[in-house]
């Protein structure tokens, strides 16, 4: 009878402890919850912008205390999917639009460069964008042929897919295919990783990431720098834009207001990004 | 009351029975899921395609698989290269030589080999391995080679238990028979023990090569993940495990089945390693 009883008081103790929980998680929905709605602004889209967004949502929610502010990824495709079903508010993309999505409104909230880096240790300092591509499309795979020793060049690109190497593949690769035999990892932080322990590597990342484990080279003459990418000197760069579609809502509007305001804009500096300001 | 007791025993049977059958349910509902998702591509772009291509572009429609299947089966053949001889010595010494109290000492510590998470194993593959291969051997050090030591030392505790016990458990009599022949202990081991206990060696060998094609953390981390098929041991290469653990962050519509159509074979080729393993093999000891 004992034991009964003391399996009866943890089956009651456990349905409490979840019905409390339920109570909770129903008090913190943004819809449901006791006193005013709050007010919701969804986005979506690519993977590259979305923990930037994340952080321009924190420091927004600190001072609009009512919204709440729904980050989620799924890439650049998908977010402009999505936008034109409605499903979202704002659509996230860090490829510029093909032609039958141009219906969508476009607002650029900054920009991207991507630089090509190798290690330190590494002398060569400065190649050509048609140097860069033979490189990754498998023609050069000598260092010797870029001046320097003879040894293999162990070239990194990021997986099918990824925004970094969609854009990679249209500012720089232009119409060749990216080599099969060189290395791939999966996000910039694993790329930067293999460039910064390999003295006879060389990859590509977002310019916000380089610090002094890599060096960015220098492509026809002109370093990634925020001023060259600024002035339009330096070419591999990609927008990142928040996609709007039809009638926009004020919600979405303060939020965006937020995110182009001098404020938020110092935001995304503060990360390594382009500002439009 | 002793009817009372009689049924709650047969609650108690009948309770655990439906949780033993859960299990059953969801390898069930796994093999439904890859299936359902993987298999309308192969619809699509064809068996053949997908399984003998050359060439995987999933995002401009090209779907080939076949450089990491071979991939796959070169990871844990160079596994099996260095765990195997390390994982038998390791078992013979263990049944054969070892005393009481290096038993106890090394069994668990074999456990323990066991319980690092491969994240680890992939953790130290790139900071010690992959430097290593790099300076010493050349090439990117991300290499069939850096993935072999790395699955070699992952597979041991699986070769070391399973040939352990199929040592253990050939008769006493056996050595004994030998002993009185005349034998000496090594001629007992080499020429009696081992190959009495060969199914047994052998199946630990192929559950070994199950573990190793089905690494998937480790395996990213230090292969470099390259496309080609590879031409020497020091070039980068791909898995099937790994193709999907790197893609599916972004993958959507057909490169998500793409996916999922890499699972599939991956399952098959599992499937068979496990049914060698356990029917084939085990089956000619009780014969």
């Amino acid at each position: 009878m004992f034991l009964r009883n003391n399996l009866m008081n943890k089956f009651i103790s456990i349905v409490l402890f979840c019905s409390v929980m339920l109570l909770c998680s129903c008090n913190y929905s943004p819809t449901t919850g006791f006193g005013h709605k709050k007010k919701t602004v969804t986005l979506a889209g690519s993977t590259s912008i979305m923990p930037f967004t994340e952080k321009l949502a924190e420091h927004f929610m600190v001072d609009h205390p009512e919204f709440v502010i729904n980050v989620q990824g799924g890439g650049s495709t998908a977010g402009i999917q999505a936008c034109l079903n409605k499903t979202i508010d704002i659509g996230m993309s860090s490829r510029e639009l093909k032609q039958e999505e141009t219906i969508l409104n476009e607002i650029l909230i900054c920009h991207d460069g991507i630089s090509v880096v190798v290690h330190p240790r590494n002398p060569v300092s400065a190649l050509t964008l048609e140097q860069i591509r033979g490189i990754f499309s498998g023609h050069i795979r000598n260092w010797k042929e870029l001046g320097w020793i003879d040894r293999k060049i162990d070239a990194v690109t990021r997986e099918e897919g990824s925004g970094t190497r969609g854009s990679f593949e249209e500012l720089v690769m232009k119409n060749e295919e990216i080599y099969d035999g060189i290395m791939v990892q999966d996000s910039n932080g694993s790329v930067k990783e293999v460039v910064a322990t390999d003295p006879y590597a060389i990859g590509y990342i977002s310019l916000g990431l380089v610090d002094n484990r890599v060096r960015a080279l220098s492509i026809d003459g002109i370093y990634a720098s925020v001023e060259n990418i600024k002035t339009k000197k330096y070419k591999i760069v990609r927008p990142f834009l928040f996609l709007t579609y039809g009638d926009i809502n004020d919600n979405v509007i303060i939020f965006i207001n937020f995110v182009i305001s001098k404020n938020g804009q110092n935001i995304l500096k503060k990360e390594g990004l382009i500002g439009i300001l | 009351m002793i009817k009372k007791k009689f049924s709650k025993e047969h609650a108690v049977r009948w309770v655990l029975m439906l949780f033993a059958l859960s299990s059953l349910l969801f390898l069930f509902l796994i093999f439904i899921f890859i299936l359902f998702e993987g298999l309308p591509l192969f619809h699509k772009i064809g068996l053949k395609n997908i399984i003998f291509g050359f060439k995987w572009a999933p995002t401009k429609g090209s779907f080939g698989i076949f450089p990491m299947i071979v991939s796959s089966f070169l990871v844990t053949f160079g596994a099996l290269v260095i765990g195997a001889p390390l994982g038998l010595s390791c078992a013979i010494y263990l049944s054969e030589y070892s005393g009481k109290r290096l038993k106890m000492f090394l069994k668990p510590a074999l456990e323990l080999l066991a319980g690092i998470p491969s994240v680890v194993y992939g953790f130290l593959g790139v900071v010690y391995i992959v430097p290593m291969v790099r300076n010493y051997f050349g090439g990117a050090g991300f290499s069939l080679l850096s993935t072999s030591i790395i699955l070699g030392v992952m597979i041991l505790p699986t070769i070391i238990s399973i040939s352990f016990d199929a040592l253990m458990s050939v008769p006493r009599t056996y050595r004994e028979g030998s002993f009185a022949m005349g034998a000496t202990k090594w001629q007992t081991i080499f020429r009696v023990v081992v190959p009495s206990a060969k199914s047994g060696i052998l199946a630990s060998f192929i559950l070994g090569m199950g573990r190793a094609i089905g690494e998937t953390m480790a395996v990213i981390m230090v292969a470099g993940n390259a496309l080609k098929i590879p031409t020497s041991i020091l070039d980068p290469l791909r898995t099937l495990t790994g193709n999907i653990a790197l893609e599916l962050a972004y993958a959507t519509g057909d490169h998500r089945q793409g996916l999922f159509s890499t699972g599939v074979v991956l399952l098959l080729i599992i499937m068979i390693l496990n049914y060698i393993a356990n029917f084939g093999i085990k089956r000619k000891v009780i014969k």
